[in-house]
């Protein structure tokens, strides 16, 4: 900065941190067109995340595997506590939710087929189940949502597992909103309502209103399937504790459990941002809950949002989780934000990495949209293959990580494998800050 | 005629043998004995029979109901019929909460009147009340008729989209979105054949008609409260 002509030094200009750049701009945003933020994803804040965590590995005390040549087992049963014919995967990680009409057919494909290849589920979503989804997965696990778009007991049969959807991390305690640019003629037809509109889900569940009804749906769900299916149930990082012992009173046998990083096809970006618990803080209160009911292993936990690696896969396991679930990360797997559409993102006034104007139905990468010619960019035996892939190498990671601390199962991680980087991360996972056996609220401190 | 007993057999016995009947249609009549309010009687089934409940039911009695014909010769708890996607289920009684919840199809009778949220989120079942309905009925309705013969409560057919809505007597207020619509002959002819499947000797001239005022539909700001 010059100075002024009297050679006395200008003021340099400071960017207030409050009022930033990116903020000041959303201000102007809503001020010209008087609506909030829509956007897909999940939270893009800052976070103590899975980051945050170190495994300390093995060493005098601990006795670690060879890293090839020594088992470090991966497979996982889901819904051992009631279900006749529980789920068992090869690889405890999962392919969260996401709806036939939020994700194209061709995209809703591919995750069927690379979960199926690497030995683990898909999940349905909002507006039912599609017969090339059941085809091409092994096993797929059914959404049970408020709107009941799509849901009959002849696919409820034809499921492996139930999933009962209470919230999920983007936006516990909100709905969903398809807009009406996604709503071709098959998704309207699946979901009962005109093309075209805006198909709104509700927030609640239309017949169930707390957890004393919740356990006669879950009672109704397990007559009408013959109690052969697993019924999980679905929250939002909120109030862990709780909700996990309210799922396991309601007779769950699995609890999905999303923080707020986890994804949502559309909401608005204050809810993303700014309701709900990271991952992270979400998992140790949950285990709590179920060793305090006495069901740990016996009800199996599944975490998701922000699972990115085998180090997330292996740190979450380590602090109580049976398996993880992933759904951004596997979109990104398959394609979505991929660097070769730039220009293409450039144009719609994003960059990759950043698009996440799902609801809009104009991705250049062909997954969350239902145009027909935008969709066909995606060849789902390839986008089935990359993730396969990609799944491969999480186990891969996790099992590396494993056998450091010397487990011979993903399994037999635990908290005392690991240390925090900050004190927040010590706080929430309650394992000790690196380099002392302490963390905060410890108890005897 | 089959007779079972629930407190006897149990209600995993009934459900079972009920489901078992599916694709076997020569014992087509059954009765159930003393149902005692007990939750998700007759759920699931699929077979073209005829369950007669002697007695009140629990939560969910004929819940996804396909084919058959469920007549409860009492109450119904809440979610009777719920999520119906064909066949008939009719409520000697009263019917409480959520009574039709997400129905597909079919046909549910309620002889006596029908609690708050009656028809939520309906996709294209027909109910038929003889009497009141409470608050919230009709909500988020996508599709199919509720008929009421008596009156309905407070927010009828809020946020309402493609489903009809027909009320004898007074409504307390209507939801958002939801309009009274002119009766044409196509609606009285369909209202008259909803009448007599349900039992009714109303006249359809007596009614009115409710539905969507379809400013809902595309999501505009201006409609946020």
């Amino acid at each position: 900065m010059k100075d002024d002509n009297h050679g006395i030094p200008r003021t340099v200009p400071i960017q207030s941190a409050t009022f930033s750049n990116p903020i000041n701009a959303e201000i102007r945003r809503a001020a010209a067109t008087g609506i909030y933020d829509i956007r897909g994803g999940g939270a893009k804040r800052r976070v103590p995340h899975f980051d945050d965590l170190l495994f300390l590995g093995a060493s005098i005390s601990r006795y670690p595997l060879e890293g090839y040549r020594e088992k470090c087992e991966t497979k996982v049963t889901l819904g051992t506590r009631f279900a006749k014919k529980p789920i068992e995967l090869e690889i405890p990680i999962t392919i969260a939710g996401m709806s036939f009409g939020a994700l194209s057919g061709p995209a809703k494909e591919a995750l069927g087929r690379g979960a199926s290849m690497a030995g683990t589920s898909t999940t349905t979503g909002d507006g039912g189940m599609t017969p090339e989804e059941r085809g091409h997965s092994t096993q797929l696990v059914y959404q049970y949502l408020p709107s009941r778009y799509g849901m009959n007991p002849n696919d409820l049969r034809k499921a492996d597992a139930i999933e009962i959807v209470v919230g999920q991390g983007a936006k516990p305690g909100g709905g969903g909103m398809l807009l009406g640019q996604k709503i071709s003629d098959r998704v309207a037809e699946m979901r009962t309502l005109p093309k075209g509109i805006d198909q709104r889900s509700a927030c609640r569940h239309p017949d169930w209103t707390g957890p004393d009804d919740l356990e006669i749906k879950i009672l109704e769900l397990r007559e009408i399937t013959n109690w052969e299916k697993p019924i999980y149930i679905k929250v939002g990082g909120t109030r862990p504790y709780y909700d996990t012992a309210l799922a396991v009173k309601a007779g769950a046998d699995v609890v999905v459990l999303d923080g707020m990083q986890g994804g949502t096809a559309a909401t608005q970006d204050v809810f993303i941002e700014h309701v709900g618990l990271p991952t992270l803080a979400c998992i140790r209160p949950a285990v709590q809950a179920l060793q305090d009911l006495g069901v740990h292993r016996e009800v199996q936990l599944v975490v998701s949002g922000g699972i990115r690696t085998g180090a997330d896969v292996a740190k979450a396991m380590a602090l109580g989780a049976d398996a993880v679930s992933i759904g951004t990360a596997a979109m990104v797997a398959i394609g979505d934000n991929d660097p070769k559409w730039e220009e293409e993102y450039q144009k719609l006034g994003s960059t990759t990495g950043a698009y996440d104007d799902w609801h809009e139905g104009q991705d250049p990468a062909g997954i969350t949209t239902q145009e027909a010619k935008l969709a066909s960019r995606l060849d789902p035996v390839e986008a089935g293959r990359r993730l396969r892939n990609y799944l491969s190498v999480m186990t891969l990671e996790a099992q590396t990580i494993a056998r450091a601390c010397g487990h011979n199962h993903l399994h037999n991680l635990e908290p005392e494998d690991l240390c925090a980087l900050t004190m927040e991360a010590a706080a929430m996972a309650k394992v000790p800050l690196a380099g002392t056996d302490w963390y905060p609220g410890k108890p005897g401190f | 005629m089959q007779l079972f007993d629930l407190e006897a057999q149990g209600l995993r016995a009934l459900n079972a043998t009920l489901h078992e009947q599916a694709g076997i249609s020569n014992q087509t009549q059954w009765e159930v004995m003393n149902p005692r309010g007990s939750h998700a009687i007759a759920v699931g089934l699929d077979a073209p029979i005829e369950v007669n409940v002697k007695g009140s039911t629990g939560y969910y009695c004929a819940g996804m109901n396909q084919q058959a014909t469920v007549h409860v010769h009492g109450s119904a708890g809440p979610g009777v019929a719920e999520n119906m996607m064909s066949g008939t289920v009719i409520v000697e009684g009263d019917a409480s909460q959520y009574a039709g919840a997400t129905g597909h199809g079919g046909t549910l009778v309620i002889k006596g009147n029908a609690s708050s949220r009656c028809g939520i989120s309906m996709k294209g079942i027909d109910i038929i009340v003889h009497g009141n309905i409470g608050h919230m009925s009709a909500f988020m309705a996508q599709s199919g008729n509720l008929v009421v013969c008596g009156d309905a409560g407070d927010a009828l057919g809020d946020s309402l989209y493609e489903a009809r809505l027909f009320v004898r007597g007074s409504v307390k207020s209507l939801g958002a979105d939801c309009i009274e619509k002119e009766m044409r002959p196509e609606h009285l002819e369909l209202l008259a054949e909803l009448l007599e499947r349900g039992g009714c000797d109303a006249k359809p001239d007596e009614f009115k008609r409710y539905g969507s005022a379809r400013k809902l539909y595309n999501f505009n700001i201006d409609n946020a409260y």
